[in-house]
């Protein structure tokens, strides 16, 4: 009588696992895929209408007009007109978001106890999970009636307004992401200039925020992506009226505001409109895409490690 | 660590300023500074929601909840918007949980560090800062326009995967770093009594993680039912006065609709009064629930960490 080995005894079927393995890893590599086939596909519809687009209006004319007019019976296409207006609520933005939040990272990474950053990073939290189009809510219904008391002559859809509401909105992006990068600096830097006489401000200054400096820049330039994107806010708050201004009290149009614009109007496809919306994300799309590879190169470029 | 209050002489450098009343006093309006810029953003949120629940409290009443959008602003109300967020909700969930976590547990689990992984890696981060009006550019492209004998063309299906790709990106990172929580020991272990990687995920590593990916995929949902942009680019109606049929599915799906933030917006752009109250009113509902999921996702998340410690 032999002893039957372990081996002879427990015989799993490996077959079946290995087989489920293969499949668990051919079905989630395929949706890991997906988040690539986005990319290529926006490239490609905003490629596809966009070359159909121009095949109608001529590049030059799309570069050179200082008009904006495409509902109209006589259609002008200059797109310097919605980037002039693009670029007026952005830089408003900018001015309120980078300035206010950065000292906001600054206060929290560096000044704000462990029980106040508690309750002021959920607060952040919430002013980042707002809605946009309740922030436009506020900046035409709220803002705008008290800003008017102040400024003669503010229409009453403006730039000024959305854009310090914008400014208001992508205020967390800055602050959370800079605060992560100033967080991260290793304690010994400061200690190292509080050891040479630098006081808590000369420490931030000179020592904390050069070293936090590609993670800053970054979380900016996603700021800037973020305001140049933005739609619900200069839609409501900013008007719908095209024109190469930069006044902040006029009304003006951006690029977003106009797809709004044209996609409320149920424009067929294959029309002109729906093309021209196309060519105008695709202008959007590059914008960010440089932006993008600014930010990219800028990271790669200026990164401190410590270890 | 207070600096040393050294006498000046001349062999201190002259641009070493130690003027230590001056250097003081500069460091303590840099702190209040710092505490005010922090305060800004409060102060604004404060005044946003008492400037909405000031203008729609009143306003709020269960016939506001049941009653279809109207012509007339005083009989107003969000059932077709509120029935219509709840669809996309609950597709968008269906389409991107499984999709984005599956991709999470690929790139994590299956493919760290390798190439494809730092591809999709770079392209997440580019995806996080397309504007989402794009992503509505897209949908209307492929969604509403090719795929239309499928999505049925301007339809609540349409909206729900368009919401779905603009929140994957975020389920897929929440997930990442849920799985890299997860101690190596465990799996070691777990390959060592000779289970597969999938079954070690599967049995192991997920419901570990389960929680910190459930937190992350509740806020991305959060984020999902807010937005405005990409839903009126792929063409959400704003005055719907059914609600999409449960029975058949194909054809609810397959339905036009409409949204909270779509028909807020609406309301906002009319220039009568009682429209904006209306609208007021609307923020209050859509706020409500944001503030729920966002609770829900922080307070899980609050528990996680205690019961971890």
């Amino acid at each position: 009588m032999s002893k039957v080995g372990h081996s002879e005894r427990w015989k799993p079927k490996r077959s079946l696992s290995r087989w489920s393995e293969r499949a668990i890893k051919f079905i989630f590599g395929a949706f890991a895929l997906i988040s690539i086939a986005t990319t290529l596909g926006i490239i490609l519809s905003l490629v596809f209408e966009t070359i159909e687009f121009f095949q109608e209006v001529p590049i030059g004319r799309f570069l050179t007009d200082t008009e904006w007019t495409p509902l109209f019976a006589n259609p002008k296409y200059g797109i310097f007109v919605l980037i002039s207006a693009t670029f007026l609520t952005s830089v408003i933005a900018l001015l309120v978001a980078i300035p206010v939040g950065l000292m906001t990272a600054i206060y929290l990474s560096e000044h704000a106890s462990q029980q106040t950053r508690r309750y002021l990073k959920p607060a952040l939290e919430v002013l980042a999970g707002v809605p946009t189009v309740v922030y436009g809510y506020f900046a035409l219904l709220f803002v705008t009636p008290i800003l008017q008391i102040v400024i003669p002559g503010l229409e009453v859809f403006n730039a000024l307004s959305a854009g310090l509401i914008m400014g208001i909105a992508i205020l967390p992006t800055v602050a959370s992401l800079s605060e992560d990068a100033i967080y991260a600096v290793p304690q010994s830097l400061r200690q190292g200039a509080y050891a040479l006489g630098a006081t808590k401000q000369e420490t931030i200054q000179n020592v904390v925020l050069p070293a936090a400096l590609s993670g800053i820049v970054a979380s900016v330039i996603l700021a800037i992506a973020r305001a140049v994107g933005e739609t619900m806010i200069v839609t409501i708050a900013a008007g719908q009226n095209p024109r190469l201004t930069l006044d902040p009290r006029l009304s003006v149009q951006t690029m977003t505001a106009f797809i709004v614009q044209v996609s409320l109007g149920d424009a067929p496809t294959a029309s002109l409109e729906y093309k021209t919306i196309f060519a105008v994300g695709m202008t959007l799309f590059l914008i960010t895409l440089i932006l993008n590879m600014v930010s990219f190169w800028f990271v790669n470029r200026f990164r401190e490690k410590y270890d | 660590m207070t600096p040393l209050n050294l006498k000046p002489d001349e062999q201190v450098d002259s641009y070493f300023d130690s003027n230590l009343a001056k250097r003081y006093w500069f460091d303590r309006v840099f702190v209040s500074t710092a505490f005010i810029c922090t305060l800004v953003g409060l102060v604004i949120l404060a005044l946003l929601l008492f400037d909405v629940c000031k203008d729609g409290l009143p306003r709020l009443s269960i016939d506001f909840l049941t009653h279809y959008p109207s012509r007339r602003a005083g009989q107003a109300g969000i059932l077709s918007p509120l029935v219509g967020t709840i669809w996309l909700l609950v597709i968008t969930a269906l389409v991107a949980i499984p999709i984005g976590v599956g991709a999470g547990i690929f790139l994590e689990e299956f493919a760290a560090s390798s190439l494809l992984a730092k591809v999709i890696e770079v392209n997440i981060g580019n995806l996080a800062a397309v504007p989402s009006i794009i992503y509505g550019l897209l949908a209307l492209h492929v969604f509403v326009r090719l795929m239309n004998p499928i999505t049925g063309g301007r339809s609540v299906l349409s909206g729900g995967l368009t919401l779905a790709l603009l929140v994957l990106p975020i389920i897929i990172v929440a997930t990442r770093e849920a799985l890299r929580a997860v101690p190596e020991g465990i799996r070691q272990a777990g390959y060592a009594i000779g289970t597969t990687r999938w079954q070690v995920v599967r049995d192991q590593v997920l419901p570990i993680a389960f929680p910190g990916i459930l937190t992350g995929t509740i806020l991305a949902l959060s984020r999902a039912i807010g937005e405005t942009a990409p839903l009126i680019t792929i063409g959400a109606l704003t005055f719907i006065a059914f609600l999409p049929p449960l029975v058949p599915l194909t054809e609810g799906l397959r339905s036009p609709f409409t949204a909270l933030p779509i028909q807020i917006y609406n309301w906002v752009s009319r220039p009568q009064e009682a429209f904006q109250i209306a609208a007021a009113a609307g923020i209050i509902v859509l706020m409500a629930v944001l503030i729920t999921m966002n609770a829900t996702a922080v307070y899980l998340r609050n528990w996680l960490q205690r019961t971890r410690n």
